[in-house]
């Protein structure tokens, strides 16, 4: 590789986004053909990915970074070694035929240049974060793959369980990432590293800090949600609600695997203590047994898909939880294995759908005929998922079950797990693969026929794949396996792969049993199914309802909160406003001990002593006030009590507003008050007064003492000697307080002579919208009688 | 000086926040009018209080020669004696208004816009 | 309220207090004074009048609407900052042109030209609410 050529990563992580741009414009001028051009992409990222292969089988790796938001550390840093070079081959190599795929199975969709556009946004998404070196850059793209999946699973809107089914795989998936993000931030507080290259250096930084347990627990919390576990599982078959491109590329050969890429990039690190490998394999041994169990239960083709790609991840994590080199080796090749099996598998039953109308097996049969490539490819798919010779299945068996067998104490359990959930999936492969095409031709809904090119070169080429990886076993396991498993390992591991056994041993006594109990249980199949649908109706609860339970509570929490603090009465709303004043004022003074001190009597002459007491007058005339004229009027005396206060004290210009303001104040107030009836008592019961009394000398208290101990402060004049010193200067003008309106804060006035402005339309809006009688609403109405109301006005 | 003041400016608050706590659109509008004058004074409390002599520089002087009152706050307070009442008026209006449509003055029983019978939210998706 | 000395003492009160406003409007800068406390006179002086003789005849004798004067005031008041524009200052620097006039030096300036806004904006918002309370005493 040229450094050159390393430069360009960059763009090729990045170009799917420029791809989704481009899309929509590209699918209008050219219809669905436009696939074929948009495959380009995702071709030339395979291509420049496999220019990587050479050097980093030889041990390299590369590092790329650009500046992002470089004060926070924050770089578009990429990390290129084994790990991430399969994964990107896989995103890439797999993508390519899926944009045809998609291309011909939602032609003349009218969404389809979106379709394409949300697919490419999520491959860019997906190539970042298996290349991510940056922890913060890593978790972007990991929450960007959630987004995109929420928007590919939601792509039919329309129907209810679609938005639902993409509001949980969020919900679900996006909450792990906030887990993902608080051990990420952990780990980077703990150990002042973000570049994920630098830390997998000092493998033992984490598990020496003293944090390994937060640390350990969240990462899974977000391994685990966006892989499927037990019990966060119940999101992956509901996502099948989305068109069959999305479930093959996302949830099964690509985003699922996320949550495992991430605990096989975090093995060096966090990987192989006692709590890792016992963790790991139980929650994927749970996971791997109830997958396949639930589904033998189905007989939708995606759903029993979808069940085996769950207990497939259960696979994966209990094989990366034992921490033996063989068994990880065996995860990796059953990672490789996996996704070119289930992507083809997973097109394969949307051609079925596309071409007969119904992807449920007990309606279709004896489509060998009509659709021979389909079948072809569906047959070595299958093949290769049941693990038989020889394909690339066949292979990750006999590694995986060597390395269960050597796991230590739990060797025997976990490879019973292996078997058995091995068995049922062989059951579900045969049913997939052979059930909708073998045996009596049943009347399906649309006329089944050979589906077009662009549905069956994925298909066709994915489990060519799988079947020449096997016969190239060598170049498989040097190229691919070997330097994929140093990166998990965290050490150069070698790898020696055996198309046909090198000895007969264990394994291959496993492998048979496995073959033999498949077949046996295949033949159960419906009395299977009728067993399990009996406990899981016996049992008739699980997460999945679970969930809804979640959201209605949280809805119905959201509705009593929002009823409590908002009842609807002013009253409530004014109390606690006036508390919280009240607290505001005095709690500061309280625990400062910022108490004023005591002041000395003020030396007023007589006639300020005046003016202060019939303010004191006017105020409490206002409040037992019983006829709205002595309302009226003790509320001037007050207003006209502060103008002669503000003209005592050296403000001529205030007195003036002041006297002007409270003159129309009362004549305004009585030309409305004559109209609005103020009751003479105070409807307020004894005990309530007594309340709205404490409050309110709290909130007067607190103003008093507050201002009291501000005034007791020294003074900073400054501001005001500015404006002293500059008003005749520069500003020409002798009346300091009408220069600083005008001229110096002039900005300022005119916000607010806009506001005055503003209140000036109100009030003549108010006044000039009339209702007629009949349309009035009553203060108690119902909403139905509101909105009824409302309706007919509008 | 200023303590006197305080006090007065503290008795302001308590009757204007007694009459907010009121149900009756009347006595809150009243509560609100005093609060207003409540805030300005205690703006102008904060400036300091100096007596008599209003911030004016006599005319055969360009700068001011004796202590005058502190110009700031009077300049702060005298905008928002306005606007104050400006909003004073648009209160009064809408609670008149609000007395037409309504036929009552309780602010409590004003239940238009947060019906009491509001039903719960959709629980679909 | 219309009480026959009321109403012929009336129009003579509101001229006099209109124009006592004007003169606290143009004494502002140097004296106690300046637009809003004119405008807050000159609005009163709308209110007594409409008191006394009617909301009709007070808005004959302004012949705009309230609110266009109040409008004006502010559009007048926003132009005032726009000179110093021309002269590469920032918005609102006051701009100051003296002349003789007989024997007394007169000053022009864009902050009187402001404070004349402010003081329409403040006669009209004011009126407007006024007159349009009194109208519905009228009904």
């Amino acid at each position: 590789m040229t450094t050159a050529a390393i430069d360009t990563t960059i763009l090729a992580i990045l170009a799917p986004f420029a791809a989704a741009a481009v899309a929509p414009i590209a699918t209008k001028v050219l219809k669905h053909n436009a696939a074929w051009l948009l495959a380009l992409v995702p071709a030339f990222i395979f291509f420049h990915f496999a220019g990587f292969v050479a050097a980093v089988s030889e041990g390299q790796t590369f590092v790329i970074s650009r500046e992002w938001a470089p004060s926070y550390g924050i770089n578009l840093s990429f990390f290129v070694d084994g790990l991430s070079t399969l994964f990107a081959l896989l995103i890439s190599g797999i993508g390519t035929f899926i944009i045809l795929y998609a291309g011909g199975y939602l032609k003349g969709h009218p969404q389809q240049g979106r379709f394409f556009s949300f697919l490419f946004l999520f491959m860019g998404a997906m190539m970042g974060l298996v290349t991510g070196n940056n922890l913060i850059t890593l978790f972007i793209f990991w929450e960007l793959t959630s987004i995109t999946s929420f928007l590919l699973i939601g792509f039919d809107h329309l129907r209810a369980a679609s938005r639902r089914a993409a509001l949980q795989a969020l919900v679900v998936t996006g909450g792990g990432g906030l887990a993902l993000l608080a051990g990420f931030v952990l780990i980077i507080g703990v150990t002042k590293e973000i570049e994920m290259s630098v830390l997998l250096q000092n493998p033992d930084i984490i598990k020496n800090s003293g944090w390994y347990l937060p640390i350990f627990l969240l990462v899974l919390g977000g391994a685990f949600t966006k892989s499927a576990q037990f019990p966060f599982h119940f999101w992956l078959p509901n996502a099948m609600e989305a068109p069959t491109p999305v479930s093959a590329f996302l949830h099964s050969a690509t985003m699922v695997k996320a949550g495992v890429y991430l605990l096989m990039r975090m093995h060096p690190l966090l990987g192989d203590t006692a709590l890792w490998t016992t963790v790991l394999p139980l929650f994927g041994g749970v996971t791997l047994l109830v997958g396949t169990l639930l589904a033998v239960r189905q007989t939708d083709l995606k759903l029993m898909l979808a069940y085996t790609t769950v207990a497939s991840l259960g696979l994966l994590v209990m094989l990366v939880g034992t921490s033996v080199e063989k068994a990880l080796e065996g995860a990796v090749l059953y990672l490789l294995a996996h996704s070119l099996f289930k992507g083809a598998l997973f097109m394969v039953a949307g051609t079925v759908d596309h071409e007969a109308g119904t992807r449920d097996i007990t309606r279709l049969g004896g489509l060998k005929g009509a659709m021979p490539v389909t079948f072809t490819a569906a047959c070595l798919a299958a093949f290769s998922m049941c693990g038989f010779f020889p394909f690339i299945g066949f292979i990750a068996k006999e590694v995986l079950y060597e390395g269960t067998l050597e796991a230590g104490s739990g060797a025997l359990l976990i490879t019973a797990t292996a078997v058995l959930g091995n068995a049922l999936m062989l059951v579900i492969a045969a049913a997939v693969a052979i059930k909708p095409f073998l045996g009596a031709k049943v009347e399906t809904p649309k006329h089944a026929h050979e589906g077009p090119v662009m549905l069956f070169a994925g298909p066709v080429v994915l489990s060519l794949t799988g079947l020449v990886a096997a016969v190239m076993t060598h170049a498989t396991g040097t190229l691919f396996i070997g330097p994929m498993l140093s990166s998990i390992t965290g050490q150069p591991a070698e790898t020696e792969l055996h198309l046909i056994p090198a000895h007969i041993a264990a394994p291959l006594f496993v492998s048979l049993g496995t073959f033999a109990l498949g077949i046996l249980l295949y033949f159960q199949l419906n009395r299977l199914r009728d067993l399990i649908s009996g406990i899981l109706t016996a049992i008739g609860w699980g997460p999945d309802k679970g969930f809804d339970q979640f959201v209605a509570g949280l809805v119905s929490l959201s509705n009593g909160v929002t009823r409590f603090v908002q009842g609807g009465k002013m009253q409530t709303y004014m109390t606690l406003t006036f508390v919280a004043t009240a607290v505001a004022v005095l709690l500061p003074r309280y625990v400062t001990g910022g108490w004023p001190e005591v002041p000395a009597m003020p030396d007023y002459t007589f006639y300020e002593w005046g003016i202060l007491f019939i303010a004191a007058i006017g105020l409490v005339a206002v409040l037992v006030a019983k006829t709205r004229l002595t309302a009226i009027v003790s509320l001037g005396i007050q207003g006209f009590a502060v103008a002669l206060i503000f003209m005592l004290f050296g403000a001529p210009d205030l007195s003036f507003t002041q006297f002007m303001v409270e003159t129309l104040s009362v004549v305004i107030l009585a030309l409305v008050m004559t109209r609005l009836n103020l009751n003479p008592r105070d409807h307020r019961p004894f005990g309530a007064s007594v309340i709205s009394a404490i409050i309110a000398a709290g909130v007067g208290i607190g103003m008093g003492l507050t201002l009291m101990a501000v005034t007791q402060q020294p003074f900073d004049s400054r501001l005001s000697d500015f404006f002293a010193e500059f008003s005749r200067t520069v500003a020409h003008g002798r009346n300091i307080v009408n220069v600083i309106i005008v001229d110096f804060r002039g900005f300022d006035t005119l916000g607010e002579i806009s506001v005055v402005v503003l209140t000036g339309l109100c009030v003549l809006a108010l006044i000039r919208v009339r209702t007629k009688p009949e349309d009035r609403l009553t203060p108690r109405a119902g909403t139905e009688a509101r909105n009824k109301k409302l309706e007919a006005r509008r | 000086m200023e303590t006197g003041l305080s006090v007065l400016i503290g008795l302001f608050f308590a009757v204007s926040v007694y009459l907010m706590l009121s149900r009756q659109l009347v006595r809150i509008l009243l509560g609100i009018a005093i609060l207003g004058n409540a805030v300005n004074l205690l703006i102008f409390t904060s400036g300091r209080l100096t007596r008599e002599v209003p911030p004016l520089i006599p005319e055969d002087s360009y700068h001011l020669l004796v202590e005058t009152a502190n110009p700031l706050p009077q300049a702060l307070v005298l905008t928002a004696i306005v606007i104050s009442f400006s909003f004073f008026a648009f209160l009064l209006v809408l609670a008149f208004r609000a007395y037409q449509e309504l036929g009552t003055d309780d602010a409590n029983e004003m239940r238009v816009a947060e019906p009491v019978d509001e039903p719960a939210p959709p629980q679909g998706y | 309220m219309r009480t026959i000395i009321f109403r012929t003492v009336a129009p003579y009160l509101t001229a006099l207090m209109v124009l006592f406003s004007i003169f606290v409007l143009l004494r502002g800068h140097n004296e106690p004074g300046g637009g809003f406390i004119g405008g807050l006179i000159a609005a009163s002086a709308l209110a007594i009048y409409g008191i006394a003789c009617g909301v009709a005849p007070v808005r004959r004798a302004i012949v705009f609407h309230p609110m266009s004067i109040s409008a004006f005031g502010l559009f007048l008041s926003a132009l005032a900052g726009l000179p110093s524009l021309l002269l590469h200052q920032s918005y609102m620097t006051s701009q100051w042109i003296s002349f003789p006039f007989f024997d007394v030096e007169v000053d022009l300036s864009t902050p009187m030209v402001f404070d004349i806004g402010v003081y329409l904006v403040v006669v009209g918002a004011i009126a407007s609410i006024a007159l349009a309370l009194e109208e519905r005493e009228s009904d």
